[in-house]
């Protein structure tokens, strides 16, 4: 198999920030604010014209944000279908819509399932999302781990490039447990790019 | 019917995260599917879910919602005749 590829771009959002490739993009100064309100201004920030985002649950607001920061630095051609494929994995899967979920149909006396919020109840569907907006129809998979797990999207990346499935793959750590405990690392495996794809440097950027 | 109107603008934008509308940009007669406001099947099931929720409407006949959320006029008349809440 081969396994010489490279990490062409990243991007992390955490504790309110967005960063691509290790700078800064968007920050959210009021440090009391809410993850509702910092992925709404993050997004609103990005310019993307995007109805559909206010609709998705958290885990996929910030699937997509992550996303979209990375992908629109490589100006895809948007009318065309882009080989990449999606390989995503998290701890909590979609635990926080799950709950929201729970809670509606807790009460026999006022059982009012959400039907928007039921379709979030797993977590690949953040992958669908992203699928649709960037005409990503490559394959796609979505792994649950108790914490990172650099050498599986290491080996599944290098399997899915060297056996031609994908040109390139997306992937990384998308974790929304609740709105204190919330994490996105995604980054670009590609042939070409300066980052060495190797488990060392995957570790290395997940922590930056 | 305008107050009730006025309240399913709000309720639709609130249920549905019509995040960028506010009700001015909805007229009564506007198409809430398709061309017009461009509400897609989920959110037709949580018209569906809202008319049972805020209206005690239960619309056993999920085609029944084609005609019924045809428009907020539509929505108006058929809640005024069958709400029991």
């Amino acid at each position: 198999m081969n396994t010489n590829y490279h990490i062409k771009s990243f991007c992390s959002i955490k504790n309110n920030c967005v960063s691509l490739n290790g700078s800064v993009v968007y920050k959210e100064e009021e440090e009391e604010n809410s993850f509702t309100q910092f992925i709404k201004a993050a997004y609103k920030n990005q310019n993307t014209k995007y109805p559909k985002f206010f609709k998705m649950d958290n885990l996929s607001k910030l699937a997509f944000l992550a996303a979209d920061v990375l992908l629109k630095n490589e100006n895809l051609p948007e009318d065309e279908e882009n080989n990449i494929a999606i390989v995503f994995s998290n701890k909590a899967s979609s635990l926080n819509t799950d709950r929201k979920h729970q809670e509606s149909i807790q009460n026999k006396e006022s059982y009012f399932p959400s039907p928007a919020v039921f379709v979030y109840t797993l977590p690949n569907i953040c992958i669908g999302e992203i699928s649709i907006k960037y005409k990503l129809y490559s394959e796609n998979s979505f792994f649950i781990f108790d914490s990172f797990n650099a050498t599986h999207l290491l080996t599944y990346t290098n399997s899915l490039l060297s056996s031609n499935k994908a040109d390139q793959v997306l992937c990384g750590w998308v974790e929304f447990d609740n709105e204190n405990n919330y994490q996105a690392f995604l980054y670009l495996v590609s042939a070409k790019g300066t980052t060495k794809h190797n488990k060392q440097d995957i570790i290395k950027l997940y922590n930056t | 019917m305008d107050a009730l109107k006025q309240e399913l603008k709000e309720n639709i934008i609130e249920q549905l995260n019509l995040e960028d509308m506010t009700t001015e940009d909805i007229a009564n007669d506007d198409m809430l599917f398709g061309d017009g406001l461009g509400l897609d099947s989920i959110d037709a099931l949580e018209l569906i879910v809202m008319l049972d929720k805020s209206y005690g409407i239960k619309l056993t006949d999920p085609k029944e919602g084609r005609s019924i959320f045809e428009s907020i006029n539509t929505m108006a008349a058929y809640i005024t005749e069958h709400r029991s809440k």
